[in-house]
């Protein structure tokens, strides 16, 4: 292990304390000490350490309340208990509450020697697992990133000169287009792919929630806030913080943002002390960003903040070319995972799916390709194993003009924006189909 | 390489030549000037009944305040047991980047371990421990070379297994640290 370890003392007698740094000093660990309980958890709170000696036996707070507080504070901490008083009860209980060892005073020196090569062990083992756990899912995320078209290829060039730079990202696209899929490449293709990448989805979580989620909380900050929690901008230390819809944020929510992107320290809800943490944001949103800022739904000062590059993907639809590339891969990803060969899909099957508008894009189409998996006879996809035939909504439709415009500018693609057939399809005559794509101001795609 | 004058203070009965014996090595290994003399302590006043050991830390301090030279490195040379509050022994102590250190043979001999006496041992694990005392004091921390000084020794075996001698990368953060 190459970076030094750090080492919390934490006893009363001050002959114990200077006896111990000593020892660690000149064994080149970062070391200090507590003179009790209390003093140890304010330190906690704003130093980490990765091994902490503490005594079982201090007046005020004893080790094991102590062991137990710093258990729901500082979790990837080793905690070693020592105690001149051993007792099995008192060292089984320190064990139960999540202490590494523990050691009855005084201790052979060779003792204490093992006990932290032990105990950094475990920590390097941990860091491993994490670093190697990390490099798996990075791997898999680029893989998942499928497309051989003009515009998917200008995604992945994006994405790359992107994810060497420190920049916040605005990834946008129609839902299921694969936007935390692109956060997850940029994170791990960047500098800070041996740290975390945290995901929030804002959408999902009321005002106050999202506060606490983003920001953390002190014990008692409100109702139900039982334990200090770190935030998720505190978890990404060093790594990104992916803000998944971040359209949906209220505007206190916009203002609070703001100002922790700009000084990068926020304080937890309930609490009083500033907490500093390097992330990157990377954001995500299927609206229209730059139109909700002119209508004023969106903080101006925080959508340049955000915006310092901005990742468009493109929906299916637009790049018909990769659908036999995905549903391929979907193929073989969901054959594999099933224990099974992988299975031809029919070409009459995989026409009618470059035909399909997939209003639920790249999402739509890996479940669909799923079920046909599982509901098949397991030797070939046919027509009648994709879902195809029933009307499929888009949820972002809430109108009966969007409906049609949708319908149009689908049927148009669909017959190569030749007026006579795509009016013979929808039943109309050309005049009034002129009308429409005059109406919805529909284009062919260039 | 120049360091500091190094003085070496008996505390207790050691043979002329031992002593002599150590100061070479010591003058060898850290080219400084090495100084022997002897120094009277009333050594019941560190011990501890309880324990039947001597407090190594109180006479660590105890040795420094005594020394007051910010020239020179000090390390006070014992027969007695040593125990620091934590531990059941050790074998001495220095701070780290300061002037003093201590160190004691009481641990050295053959016969501690059930092993035939030899005093050529008790001689060279005290050169070992000297010098390791003293890296220490010129801001040297352990050192994972298994031959070198600076690796940490708990127990006599391990002070067999390492040389009297620094490592390269040692010499270089010592010259490194002593240079400024």
């Amino acid at each position: 292990m190459t970076r030094k370890l750090s080492i919390l003392i934490v006893d009363d007698e001050e002959s114990v304390r200077d006896s111990l740094y000593n020892w660690f000093i000149e064994d080149g660990y970062r070391v200090e000490c507590a003179e009790n309980a209390n003093r140890a958890l304010s330190i906690l709170e704003s130093d980490n350490f990765d091994i902490i000696l503490a005594d079982i036996k201090m007046p005020g707070m004893d080790g094991l309340e102590m062991l137990r507080r710093i258990k729901l504070l500082k979790t990837e901490s080793i905690v070693i208990v020592m105690t001149a008083f051993a007792t099995v009860d008192t060292a089984v209980q320190a064990l139960k509450d999540g202490a590494f060892d523990y050691v009855t005073k005084p201790f052979d020196p060779d003792d204490l020697s093992h006990l932290i090569r032990n105990a950094s062990k475990q920590i390097i083992l941990t860091e491993e697992n994490e670093t190697l756990r990390k490099k798996v899912i990075s791997l898999e995320n680029i893989e998942d990133l499928i497309g051989n078209s003009e515009a998917m290829k200008k995604v992945l060039k994006e994405i790359e000169s992107v994810a060497q730079s420190n920049s916040s990202v605005v990834i946008t696209g129609e839902s299921g287009t694969g936007k935390e899929l692109v956060a997850r490449a940029i994170h791990s293709n960047s500098p800070r792919r041996f740290f975390p990448l945290v995901s929030v989805h804002c959408g999902a979580l009321t005002e106050s929630l999202l506060e606490s989620e983003l920001f953390g909380h002190e014990k008692g900050a409100f109702t139900g806030a039982m334990y200090n929690r770190k935030g998720r901008f505190e978890m990404a230390d060093n790594g990104t913080i992916f803000l998944d819809e971040i359209a949906t944020i209220s505007t206190k929510m916009q203002i609070d943002l703001l100002r922790v992107l700009e000084t990068k320290k926020f304080i937890r809800v309930g609490g009083n002390k500033e907490i500093s943490s390097d992330f990157r944001v990377i954001c995500a949103t299927n609206k229209d960003l730059k139109g909700m800022v002119e209508k004023g739904l969106f903080r101006e000062d925080l959508f340049y903040r955000l915006n310092v590059v901005n990742i468009f993907i493109p929906p299916l639809r637009e790049r018909i070319e990769d659908i036999p590339l995905l549903v391929d891969y979907f193929i073989r990803k969901y054959c594999t995972s099933m224990n099974r060969a992988p299975v031809p899909i029919d070409s009459s099957a995989l026409k009618r799916l470059e035909d399909f508008s997939f209003p639920g894009n790249v999402r739509e189409l890996e479940n669909m390709i799923e079920r046909a998996i599982v509901v098949g006879n397991g030797r070939r996809i046919t027509l009648k194993d994709l879902p195809l035939e029933r009307t499929i909504v888009n949820n972002s439709i809430e109108s009966l003009d969007d409906l049609e415009k949708a319908h149009i500018l689908q049927i148009l693609n669909k017959y190569g924006w030749n007026i006579s057939r795509a009016a013979k399809a929808l039943k109309v005559d050309r005049v009034t189909l002129y009308n429409k794509i005059s109406k919805y101001g529909l284009k062919p795609k260039e | 390489m120049k360091l500091q004058n190094i003085t070496l203070i008996s505390y207790g009965y050691f043979e002329e030549s031992f002593l002599n014996s150590i100061a070479e090595a010591v003058h060898y290994e850290l080219l400084s000037s090495v100084f022997i003399r002897e120094g009277h302590l009333d050594l019941s006043e560190f011990y501890d009944p309880i324990r039947r050991q001597y407090n190594g830390n109180r006479l660590l301090k105890e040795v420094d305040s005594l020394s007051a030279s910010d020239s020179t490195k000090t390390i006070g040379l014992f027969n007695v047991d040593l125990f620091i509050p934590i531990l059941t022994y050790i074998f001495g102590q220095a701070f780290l980047n300061g002037r003093t250190g201590i160190a004691s043979r009481y641990r050295f001999s053959n016969e501690r371990y059930g092993i035939d006496p030899d005093d050529r041992f008790i001689l060279e694990r005290f050169k070992k421990e000297v010098i390791h005392e003293l890296g220490h004091t010129f801001g040297l921390i352990h050192c994972h070379n298994p031959t070198c000084v600076m690796r940490s020794s708990t127990y006599v075996e391990d002070i067999d297994q390492k040389s009297a001698y620094l490592c390269s990368r040692c010499r270089d953060e010592i010259s490194k640290l002593n240079d400024n």
